[in-house]
């Protein structure tokens, strides 16, 4: 294990050394995008006394450098700054927000994960046949329709001809855990069948690939079920990819849901970052940004970890 | 049946006289003599009743968005507001100045000196009692030299301003304004409590029918009524939940599932489908929200009024009427003061000008700019279906033999880099409570927003007097002849003015509906009621 431990560490260091890259970068491209938070805020009743007294009293008139390096000082302690719009803390805005973020990705993921492996699993078996031709066919067209699509279909039909869930999910704290499962449903159900056919293709592709394997044919020869031939010995030596497409996935859910989350109405991470790159409100969109990133590292990590872990060839580099 | 219902809802809101009613209800064949609506009460003259939990979805909401009055940008916030503050003065449905907070007001003759009168016995949401200073307070807010509040030009025009004991607040201004209590009406002027900063504004303590219980900025608002509350007759609902939705597909369906109660800004392309819907009213009303291209006059060839009166002929407006607003409006005759203005000047007094392409050609061949390609910059974040409206335009003006090269602009930054910035580019204006506001703003020579750069002598002159003379009559005749000058002259070309279109399900209750902004001039909250 002492090369899984070394990788590790490695690898948290050059993401952190990414992270504070992709800050710097955030930080200079909203530098470069015309207008500040004084402008974007006051919008058209903009004049120039105001502007220059909203800069002034946001520090925004000091040079570039000198905000970026007193900002990386904050945030190394952890202080995530305040709202230049509204005077917020953002680790107080964020911090609701992303919970919410995170509450989506997983429910969706808790839906689409063992369903992708579970009808992965049977095309592999019953692989060429109508079934596993028409499962591909119906994943591969959800997948390619842009998500808005998908979305606006589920709620006409779902939510506004049958009036069965709600059409919109502005979720809140005052609700229980129960409500807020039902609110999410027409999102979750959107995402799902957006990542759905990747994993499920993958799984089916990787147990496929594993198949062909000679002790595969052994165990056919011994006489044993296909269906243990694939759930106990194909599936576990088919993990190593499966494990990275689920992860990138989930990644996914996590950071790409903007869409949804503007269709849906939904109070998540996306919607928040991109009201504050339109207000040019540098802090919150450091910290989602950077939120972001940090999840795609993690998650990214994770899965070469469980990679290595799962195949033995690549523990034991030799 | 429907459609003697739309009349009596016209009827009702003063759209048509009774004459006019009679004579298209009695074209329809319908008996109309049963109708209440002529009654001469309005159609919903019920009782209010007190209860319930109104959910309404604003578009226009963002999570950048504050509590703080002189930051406040948009629908959602300015509603929030409405529900916990008051303002010295209100404007009712009518368009005219009402007290609010003050109880009466009074001016000098020369409209520069006014003393306003403080109701007695009203209490913020905290306990504290309104008394003059938190009125000083609350306008030095914007005044102050630091302020960064939107309206910190117009409350320049403040010179001093001084308590008289605790219940009148006396303003000197720096020159005579006859609509200075209509400037106290406008939603960035609410009255706070003496002392709020930072924070505290976002806790949204006021006057107001409502108590702010939980605000999370462009997401969701909860207020619950104020028991306290010292207007009498207002503020119905028990709690009020404000929900922003910015998307307008989405902002529809919740209120056709039933998870809002109202939501404002229809998306007029499919509108005529939520009327038909038995369970959901739609409410349109004439506004002063106009979209306009600006030119700017200091700059060649748009300094030439032949070439502005040229390009005011290519338009054809009723097309673009029905094409971009589905006729939700009215026509613009290229000055701002619309329908809905009191001193609007009627067909005779200054005609509609109509697409003339053989006019538009004249003037600019006149002008020796036959051939010249005019660069109209536009985004949809000028309004809704700005770029559209551009499009249709050149494609007018190209009848007429004149090319107009449409520029698509990011909407991102639009009124930081374009507005105001490139020579003609695609404008939209809220209108103002008056004239003397609307003409001040955006048309008056010295004003930061005029965003023609117009510069005109009579026109400038005009507008000083008319704004310090309290006799209506000779106010009007003033206000008529400015508008002739601005139509002929100025930079705008303004072909429509919008109607408010909002909607609510038939559960809402409420009197005559107020054209300031959407949903009841932003006071629903406090005005509806729950059948």
């Amino acid at each position: 294990m002492h090369t899984i431990a070394g990788m590790v560490l490695k690898r948290i260091a050059l993401g952190v050394l990414t992270i504070v890259m992709i800050s710097f970068l955030i930080s200079v491209g909203i530098e470069a995008l015309p207008g500040d938070v004084a402008q974007a805020i006051l919008g058209q009743t903009a004049t120039p006394e105001t502007v220059a007294a909203f800069r002034r009293e946001l520090k925004l008139d000091l040079p570039f450098y000198v905000r970026y390096f007193s900002w990386l000082q904050d945030f190394s302690r952890g202080d995530f700054g305040i709202s230049l719009a509204n005077g917020r803390p953002v680790a107080q805005m964020i911090g609701w927000r992303f919970s919410n973020t995170l509450f989506l990705a997983a429910v969706a993921g808790v839906i689409s994960v063992p369903l992708s492996l579970l009808l992965g699993m049977l095309s592999a078996l019953y692989r060429n046949s109508w079934f596993d031709r028409m499962i591909s066919t119906i994943t591969l067209t959800t997948i390619s329709f842009p998500e808005f699509f998908v979305a606006y279909i589920l709620i006409a039909v779902l939510s506004v001809q049958i009036n069965l869930f709600p059409s919109i999910s502005n979720l809140n704290e005052s609700m229980q855990f129960w409500q807020k499962l039902h609110i999410i449903i027409l999102p979750c159900l959107t995402l799902t069948l957006a990542v759905f056919a990747h994993m499920m293709r993958m799984t089916r592709a990787a147990i496929i690939n594993v198949l062909s394997s000679p002790f595969i044919e052994m165990a056919e020869l011994k006489g044993l079920k296909r269906s243990r031939i694939i759930v106990h010995h194909a599936f576990p030596n088919a993990l190593s990819p499966i494990i990275t497409v689920i992860v990138l996935n989930l990644a996914w859910l996590i950071v790409g849901v903007v869409v949804v989350e503007v269709v849906f109405v939904y109070p998540g991470l996306g919607q928040l970052l991109v009201d504050a790159v339109s207000k040019r409100d540098l802090p919150v969109v450091q910290a989602s940004g950077l939120i972001f990133a940090a999840t795609y590292v993690t998650l990214n990590l994770t899965a070469d970890v469980l990679a290595m872990i799962t195949n033995p060839k690549l523990r034991n580099p030799k | 049946m429907s459609k003697l219902k739309e009349l009596e809802e016209m009827l009702s809101r003063g759209r048509i006289s009774r004459r006019e009613f009679l004579i298209r209800s009695s074209a329809l064949g319908l008996t109309a003599a049963l109708s209440p609506a002529l009654l001469g009460t309005p159609a919903h003259a019920q009782k209010p009743k007190k209860g319930g939990r109104l959910r309404q979805g604003l578009g226009e909401c963002s999570t950048t968005d504050s509590l703080d009055p002189g930051l406040i940008p948009a629908a959602m916030p300015r509603n929030i507001d409405w529900q916990v503050r008051n303002n010295l003065v209100e404007i009712d449905y009518k368009g005219n100045a009402i007290p609010e907070l003050a109880e009466s007001w009074e001016a000098t003759p020369d409209a520069a000196k006014w003393a306003f009168k403080l109701r007695k016995g009203v209490q913020f949401h905290n306990g504290k009692s309104l008394e003059a200073e938190d009125v000083i307070f609350s306008v030095d807010h914007h005044r102050k030299k630091d302020s960064k509040s939107a309206i910190k030009g117009i409350v320049e025009q403040i010179k001093e301003m001084k308590t008289d004991g605790k219940q009148t607040v006396i303003f000197t201004l720096e020159g005579g304004n006859a609509d200075f209590p209509s400037i106290l009406a406008d939603y960035h002027l609410p009255i706070v409590p003496t002392g709020t900063a930072g924070a505290e504004w976002e806790k949204g303590i006021g006057t107001g029918g409502y108590i702010l219980v939980s605000f999370e900025p462009g997401v969701r608002a909860l207020t619950r009524r104020n028991p306290n509350y010292w207007k009498e007759g207002c503020a119905h609902f028990d709690e009020v939940e404000t929900i922003g939705i910015a998307d307008v597909t989405a902002r529809t369906n919740a209120l056709m599932t039933g998870q809002i109660d109202c939501m404002n800004q229809c998306d007029l392309k499919t509108v005529h489908l939520l009327k038909a819907k038995p369970d959901i009213q739609v409410i349109q009303v004439t506004a002063a929200r106009h979209y306009t291209t600006a030119m700017l006059c200091d700059i060649p060839p748009y300094n030439n009024n032949d070439v502005r009166l040229g390009l005011k002929h290519a338009i054809d407006r009723e097309q673009i009427l029905k094409a971009i607003l589905r006729g939700y409006g009215s026509l613009g005759n290229d000055q701002p003061i619309g329908p809905s203005y009191r001193f609007h000047a009627t067909p005779s007094e200054l005609p509609q000008r109509k697409y003339d392409p053989d006019k538009a050609k004249f003037y600019l061949k006149k002008a020796g700019m036959e051939g010249h390609v005019f660069k109209l910059h536009a985004a949809d974040a000028a309004f809704a279906g700005a770029v559209d409206t551009a499009v249709l335009y050149s494609e007018q003006a190209a009848k007429a033999g004149i090319k107009i090269e449409v520029v698509r602009e990011p909407d991102d930054g639009y009124w930081s880099n374009v507005w105001i910035k490139k020579e003609w580019c695609m404008v939209y204006w809220n209108g103002r409570a008056t004239e003397d506001g609307m003409f001040s703003i955006s048309y008056a020579a010295d004003s930061n927003w005029n965003d023609t750069h117009w510069k005109n002598e009579r026109f400038n002159k005009l507008l000083k007097t008319a704004r310090a003379e309290l006799n209506d009559a000779k106010r009007r005749e003033m206000y008529v002849e400015m508008q002739c000058i601005a139509s002929d002259d100025s930079g705008n070309i303004i072909p429509m003015f919008a109607d408010i279109v909002d909607a609510a399900s038939t559960k809402l209750k409420f009197g005559p509906i107020g054209a300031q902004f959407e949903l009841d001039s932003s006071r629903n909250t406090e005005r509806w009621w729950f059948a």
